[in-house]
């Protein structure tokens, strides 16, 4: 509606004002339909899944689109009473915690000597870290499986967690040490004339104030690791060590072919902690994605 | 360990710095240095009755000699054409949601949900929905287009394209979010000015906006080009395992394929590290950008 309350507009000759009005009118109902056309296009999946899930699988096959008219939580039953169900979430869940926990910690103390610290090499060494993000895992793959196998840590839920670690360390890094970095000079002097040792000062004065920078990036490698298949599926080849998205998208796939309701209340599952983190580290996530990008 | 002010001896504070880098320095040795190197030596050799025999090139000339390689590559190529269409639907989408128009907070944030969601969940879902007796094609049927409805992904005429769609849907969120991020910090008085000068939204996108955030398209570009590149493997995985045939096999498929069900691990290692050149090279641009949005940033 800015064109409405935007004073500066010059009187555009002869028209009648009802035309302008009119002009107006149609093309900010444009952009509104086109909105809302975008805006059904992107939930239509989210409706698939939670409407389809509350269906019987002969109500899902009378009508894919049919609202839900008489919910029913008998799929969830179902996957609830999977007994494997809880053991992949909570593998989920240590791998995610395991993952992202690691990562923060190494990239903090990384981070801390890339912005704060006088060394050789520190130019060369962040410029060769930080484009080490874009290389395709799969490329990592086949070496570190083989190396994982040598030390027995295939099917053992550490092997992802190192692996998970290392991969989203580039990014960590580059990230935290570019909020590092903008903590001004005077600060950090006045801590080291307090006698502050190096520990010190990265505790008391630098990690307090990047509260905003650890969050974004613990979020956003809160979602990658929750969401990721490959690595997963290669490192944990046993059912009791699957993850969640594993099991649901590879097991369940299978197993419950034509139960298509069945099959979306578990997608609705490994969803709803993802729309969760959302809700709660909108603002969090966002900034982490424009970090570097914005004024 | 140190307590001291200022004047520490240099050597001290390099070989500190250096203690607090070490942790990060191990996990980037094993996790991207070994394997590189080891993949290097994988495809420069072969393995015959576990005797390992220097082979020079020829796994190279096996992989670049098959054209299920270069069918994978096509494919990661085909994948390009969504880089323009998603810059297009993110601009437009992103300098709506900029004027605040009614409801523009909800929109920002529906806009930005598929990119939390699951690859493999999606990828399920558009599964159903893109069947021959899916969603897409009753609602094809119910406008009047029934002679178009098909197996999208099950045709290997159709197959890539309706990937690149989902591969759309789920990326587009990305590039309205950055954009709106950068669009926030160009001045008002420039579209005041724009405005005042009788420039239409068009103009005023063609004119004001894009230049005033041409760094931020550029990053997304490459950003995207890499993703088309390197980060499809889940969908091909959970959509089509690759078929029809080989119709949608892509560079990470290939690698895929040949280490785990066919162990021909020289030619998957050999296809690894002609991934990683052509990936160092969007790697170098990406780079060269960082440093220029850097510089543009202070």
């Amino acid at each position: 509606m800015a064109e409405q309350t935007s004073p500066g507009l010059p009187p555009p000759a002869p028209q009648s004002r009802l035309a302008i009005l009119l002009n107006r009118w149609s093309q900010s109902a444009g952009k509104q339909a086109a909105m809302i056309f975008l805006m059904v296009l992107i939930l239509f999946p989210l409706f698939f899944i939670f409407n389809n899930a509350l269906k019987t699988r002969d109500q899902y096959n009378a009508n894919q689109l049919s609202l839900a008219s008489s919910p029913t939580l008998v799929n969830f039953g179902k996957i609830f009473q999977n007994p494997q169900l809880l053991t992949w979430f909570g593998n989920s869940l240590i791998l995610t915690a395991g993952s992202v926990g690691l990562c923060t910690l190494i990239s903090i103390l990384a981070a801390y000597a890339f912005a704060n610290m006088q060394f050789p090499g520190r130019d060369l060494l962040f410029n060769l870290i930080t484009p080490l993000m874009v290389i395709p895992p799969i490329v990592m793959l086949i070496p570190l499986f083989v190396l994982f196998q040598i030390f027995r840590l295939i099917n053992n839920l550490s092997s992802p967690i190192l692996v998970y670690t290392g991969l989203m360390l580039p990014f960590t890094i580059f990230l935290l040490r570019n909020f590092f970095i903008t903590i001004p000079r005077e600060i950090r002097e006045a801590a080291l004339l307090d006698g502050c040792s190096s520990i010190q000062l990265l505790t008391k004065v630098y990690l307090p104030l990047s509260r905003p920078a650890l969050v974004t990036s613990m979020v956003v490698n809160a979602v990658w690791v929750w969401n990721e298949l490959l690595i997963a599926l290669v490192f944990l080849q046993t059912e009791a060590q699957r993850t969640l998205i594993v099991g649901v998208a590879a097991s369940m796939q299978k197993r419950y072919n034509l139960d298509i309701p069945l099959l979306m209340a578990g997608l609705a599952i490994v969803t709803i902690p993802m729309i969760v983190l959302y809700v709660v580290g909108q603002n969090a996530l966002v900034r982490g994605l424009v970090a570097g990008f914005e004024k | 360990m140190t307590t001291a002010l200022p004047k520490k001896k240099p050597v001290a504070t390099w070989a500190l710095a250096y203690l607090y880098l070490a942790p990060a320095l191990i996990f980037i040795l094993v996790i991207f240095v070994y394997p590189v190197l080891n993949l290097i030596w994988r495809s420069l050799t072969q393995v015959t009755e576990g005797v390992t025999r220097w082979a020079g090139l020829e796994s190279y000339r096996a992989t670049l000699s098959d054209p299920v390689f270069w069918q994978a590559l096509s494919n990661n190529l085909r994948l390009f054409l969504a880089v323009p269409i998603l810059v297009v639907l993110s601009l437009i989408i992103s300098s709506i949601i900029f004027e605040q128009i009614r409801g523009w907070r909800v929109y920002r944030t529906i806009v930005f949900i598929p990119y939390v969601l699951a690859i493999p969940v999606v990828a399920i879902v558009f599964n159903n929905v893109l069947q021959l007796h899916g969603v897409f094609n009753t609602f094809l049927s119910s406008i009047g287009l029934k002679s178009l409805t098909t197996d999208w992904l099950g045709t290997s005429r159709t197959a890539i394209w309706a990937i690149m769609f989902v591969v759309i849907w789920k990326e587009l969120g990305f590039g309205v979010i950055l954009f709106l991020a950068r669009m926030s910090s160009i001045s008002e008085e420039l579209f005041d000015a724009a405005k005042l000068d009788g420039a239409n939204w068009f103009q005023r996108l063609w004119n004001v906006t894009i230049p005033q955030i041409a760094t931020v398209i550029e990053f997304y570009v490459v950003i995207e080009l890499i993703t088309m590149f390197s980060w499809v493997f889940a969908y091909i995985l959970v959509m089509t395992k690759g078929g029809p045939g080989t119709s949608t096999w892509v560079m990470e498929f290939f690698i895929y394929e040949k280490a785990f069900p066919y162990s021909q691990m020289r030619i998957a290692s050999a296809g690894a590290i002609l991934v990683l050149f052509f990936a160092s090279i969007l790697m170098f641009f990406q780079a060269r950008l960082r440093h220029r949005v850097e510089d543009i940033n202070g």
